[in-house]
C-alpha cells in the first residue's frame, strides 16, 4: 500500500471544492444563465466584452486598485514605524504591541459595526472629536471618495498589526554586530537605518507587501458593513461585487466572469510580486 | 534639523500612545454605545451616568440570536479546524517525504489553489452547494472552510517535516516498522509546533470568516458570528445599541482566547505569513 494514499482526503476535497468550482466557473462565464433556471446558453466572450463597456465595472475595479494599493502603503509606513518604536526595551513594549495587534483577531465585521459607531453622522463619535475644534459635522460616509478613503483607512488600521509584527521579527533578525561595526567606522543614526536596517528587511517587506496587496485586493468584509457598496454602487470591490451582480441582479453567467477576472488578478499580482520581490522559491 | 536624543524619544511617545488610542477607540466607543438606551444621546465618548442599560445585551441575545452564533462559530470553527490539521498532516507527510514527479505536482497544485480568492468562485460554489442541500447546514459550511485552509496547513506541515531528520524514520525502518506506523508513532508526535501554528491561522479565518459564511447561512439558527452580526446590524440601525452589545458579545471569546494565548497568536501569525 502506497503512502501516497495520504493526499488522497485532501485530494479529494481539493478537487471538489476547488478545482471542479474553477473550471465549472469558467465554463459560467461564457453563458448568459441567470443563477436559478434551467435554461442557459452559450454566449462566448460576450460577457467579458460587457465588462470591458461596464463603467460600473470599471469604478469597482478602480476601487479594488485603490483598496489593494492604498491599505499596502499605508500599513507599510504604519507598521515599519511602529516596529521601530516598540523594538528597543522600554516600559510598557508588551502592552503596546498588544493593543495594536489585537484588531487583526477580531472579525471585520465586527470592527466595521464599531467603525461606523465612530463614523456616524447623527452623534458619531468622530464629529464630536471634530466638533471640538469647531468642524463638522461630517457626513463621513456620505460621498464616494470618502468613503473609500475611509474604507482604505479602517482596512489598514485593522491590519497594522500583522506589518508590525512582521517587521519586528525581521528586525529581530538583523545581527546587532552589523550596527556595531558601522558605528565604529562612523556611520549615524539615519545612514545606520538606510545601509543596514532598510536592505536586511526586505524580506520581511516582501512578505508584508505581498499580504496586505492581497488582502487589499480581496477585500470585502469591511465594505459590506461600512457602506455595503453604497452609494450606489460607488465603493464596490469586484469581490462585493461579484456577490451583488449573482444574488441582486441574478446574473450568475456575469457574476462568474467577474469571479474569473478576480482570479487572474490575483494571480497575476501574487506571480509578479513574487517574481520582483525576489523572494526564495517556495518549492524544491 | 536635527532633533534632539530627548525631544525625539518625546515624538515617538505621541506616536505610540496615539496608535493605541486609535485602535482602543473603536472597542471603547462600542462598549459605551452598548451600556447606554437609544434615548441618551450623550457624547458616545462618555460612559453611562445613569448606570448600565443591560436591555442592548438582552435585545442583542433574544432578537440578534448571538448565543445561538456563538455555538454556532464554535461547532464549524471546531469541526473544520480538526479537520485541517488531520488531513493537512496526513497529506504533507507523503508531498514532503517521497518528491516523486507526482507527488511534485500535487504539491504544486495545493501551492496554486492559495492564490484562488474565495469569491472568485462564488457562483460555481453555491450552485454546487444548493444542488447537494449543502447550504444552511454544518457540513456545507465546514467542507468549505476545510477547502479553504487545507492549502496553506498542507505546505506548512511539508515544511517542518522537512526540516526533521530523516535518520528517525530510517532507524525505524530498519527495525521494521512500515511506513504508517512511522508516520503516526515518529512523526506526529513531532508536529506539535506547526500544528499550534496551523490551529491558530486555521482557526482565527474560520471563526471569522463572512465572506462564504454570509451566502451558505442565511437563516438565523444557521447563521455564524460574523454573518449574525452583519444580519442584526443592518436590522438595527435605529438602534445602534443593540448592535454594539452584539459585536461585544461576538469579540468576547476571542478577546478571552487571546489574553490567555497572546504569545501563540503572535508567533503563529509571523510563521504563516512569512511562509505563505
Amino acid at each position: 500500500m502506497s503512502i501516497n494514499l495520504f493526499y488522497v482526503p485532501a485530494l479529494l476535497v481539493f478537487v471538489a471544492l476547488t478545482v471542479y468550482p474553477l473550471i465549472s466557473g469558467f465554463q459560467m462565464s461564457f453563458t448568459n444563465w441567470d443563477g436559478y433556471s434551467a435554461a442557459r446558453s452559450f454566449v462566448g466572450l460576450e460577457n467579458y466584452a460587457r465588462l470591458l463597456q461596464d463603467t460600473t465595472f470599471r469604478q469597482v475595479l478602480a476601487n479594488t486598485v485603490v483598496y489593494g494599493v492604498g491599505s499596502t502603503l499605508i500599513q507599510q509606513v504604519l507598521g515599519l514605524a511602529l516596529a521601530l518604536a516598540l523594538d528597543r526595551p522600554m516600559r510598557g513594549r508588551g502592552v503596546l504591541r498588544a493593543i495594536v495587534y489585537l484588531p487583526v483577531l477580531v472579525s471585520p465585521v465586527i470592527m466595521g459595526t464599531m467603525y461606523y459607531l465612530l463614523l456616524q453622522y447623527n452623534n458619531g463619535a468622530l464629529n464630536d472629536l471634530v466638533g471640538l475644534v469647531g468642524a463638522g459635522p461630517f457626513a463621513w460616509l456620505s460621498s464616494a471618495n470618502g468613503s473609500v478613503a475611509i474604507i482604505v483607512l479602517v482596512n489598514s488600521l485593522q491590519f497594522v498589526g500583522l506589518s508590525m509584527i512582521i517587521y519586528l521579527a525581521g528586525l529581530q533578525s538583523i545581527p546587532e554586530m552589523y550596527y556595531e561595526a558601522a558605528s565604529l567606522d562612523g556611520a549615524r543614526g539615519r545612514q545606520l537605518f538606510a545601509h543596514i536596517t532598510l536592505p536586511l528587511l526586505r524580506p520581511a517587506i516582501a512578505t508584508s507587501v505581498i499580504l496586505n496587496l492581497i488582502g487589499g485586493l480581496k477585500l470585502f468584509d469591511i465594505i459590506k458593513v461600512l457602506t455595503n457598496g453604497g452609494p450606489g454602487y460607488s465603493t464596490n470591490s469586484v469581490s462585493t461585487f461579484i456577490g451583488v451582480t449573482y444574488f441582486d441582479a441574478q446574473s450568475a453567467g456575469y457574476a462568474s466572469a467577474m469571479g474569473i477576472v478576480l482570479f487572474v488578478m490575483i494571480m497575476a499580482t501574487t506571480l509578479a510580486l513574487n517574481g520582483l520581490l525576489n523572494r526564495r522559491r517556495l518549492d524544491s | 534639523m536635527t532633533l534632539s536624543r530627548r525631544a525625539w524619544g518625546g515624538v515617538v511617545g505621541v506616536f505610540l500612545v496615539g496608535m493605541a488610542a486609535v485602535q482602543l477607540a473603536p472597542f471603547y466607543v462600542a462598549l459605551t454605545v452598548s451600556t447606554k438606551p437609544r434615548t441618551d444621546l450623550s457624547s458616545r465618548w462618555l460612559p453611562p451616568m445613569d448606570g448600565i442599560y443591560w436591555d442592548n445585551f438582552a435585545r442583542a441575545i433574544e432578537r440578534g440570536q448571538m448565543l445561538t452564533a456563538v455555538k454556532n462559530s464554535v461547532i464549524v470553527t471546531l469541526l473544520a479546524t480538526i479537520l485541517v490539521v488531520v488531513l493537512g498532516a496526513l497529506a504533507a507527510y507523503p508531498l514532503a517525504r517521497r518528491r516523486t514527479r507526482l507527488n511534485k505536482l500535487v504539491f504544486l497544485a495545493f501551492l496554486g489553489s492559495l492564490m484562488i480568492p474565495p469569491l472568485s468562485v462564488l457562483v460555481p460554489i453555491y450552485t454546487l452547494m444548493n444542488r447537494i442541500d449543502g447550504v444552511n447546514t454544518y457540513w456545507g459550511i465546514v467542507a468549505i472552510m476545510v477547502s479553504g485552509q487545507l492549502p496553506l496547513a498542507i505546505f506548512l506541515y511539508a515544511s517542518f517535516i522537512q526540516t526533521i531528520p530523516i535518520s528517525l524514520e530510517e532507524a525505524a525502518l530498519v527495525d521494521g516498522a512500515n511506513r504508517f506506523q512511522i508516520f503516526f508513532r515518529i512523526v506526529l508526535p513531532l508536529l506539535k509546533p506547526v500544528t499550534a501554528t496551523v490551529v491558530i491561522l486555521a482557526g482565527v479565518f474560520i471563526w471569522n470568516d463572512y465572506q462564504m459564511s454570509l451566502y451558505m447561512l442565511t437563516t438565523s439558527d444557521m447563521r455564524t458570528i460574523a454573518p449574525a452580526i452583519g444580519a442584526f446590524f443592518s436590522q438595527q440601525s435605529s438602534n445602534l445599541g443593540a448592535a454594539a452589545a452584539a459585536s461585544l458579545i461576538g469579540l468576547a471569546p476571542i478577546l478571552v482566547a487571546y489574553l490567555f494565548l497572546q504569545r501563540y497568536f503572535m508567533k503563529g501569525m509571523i510563521a504563516g505569513a512569512e511562509k505563505g
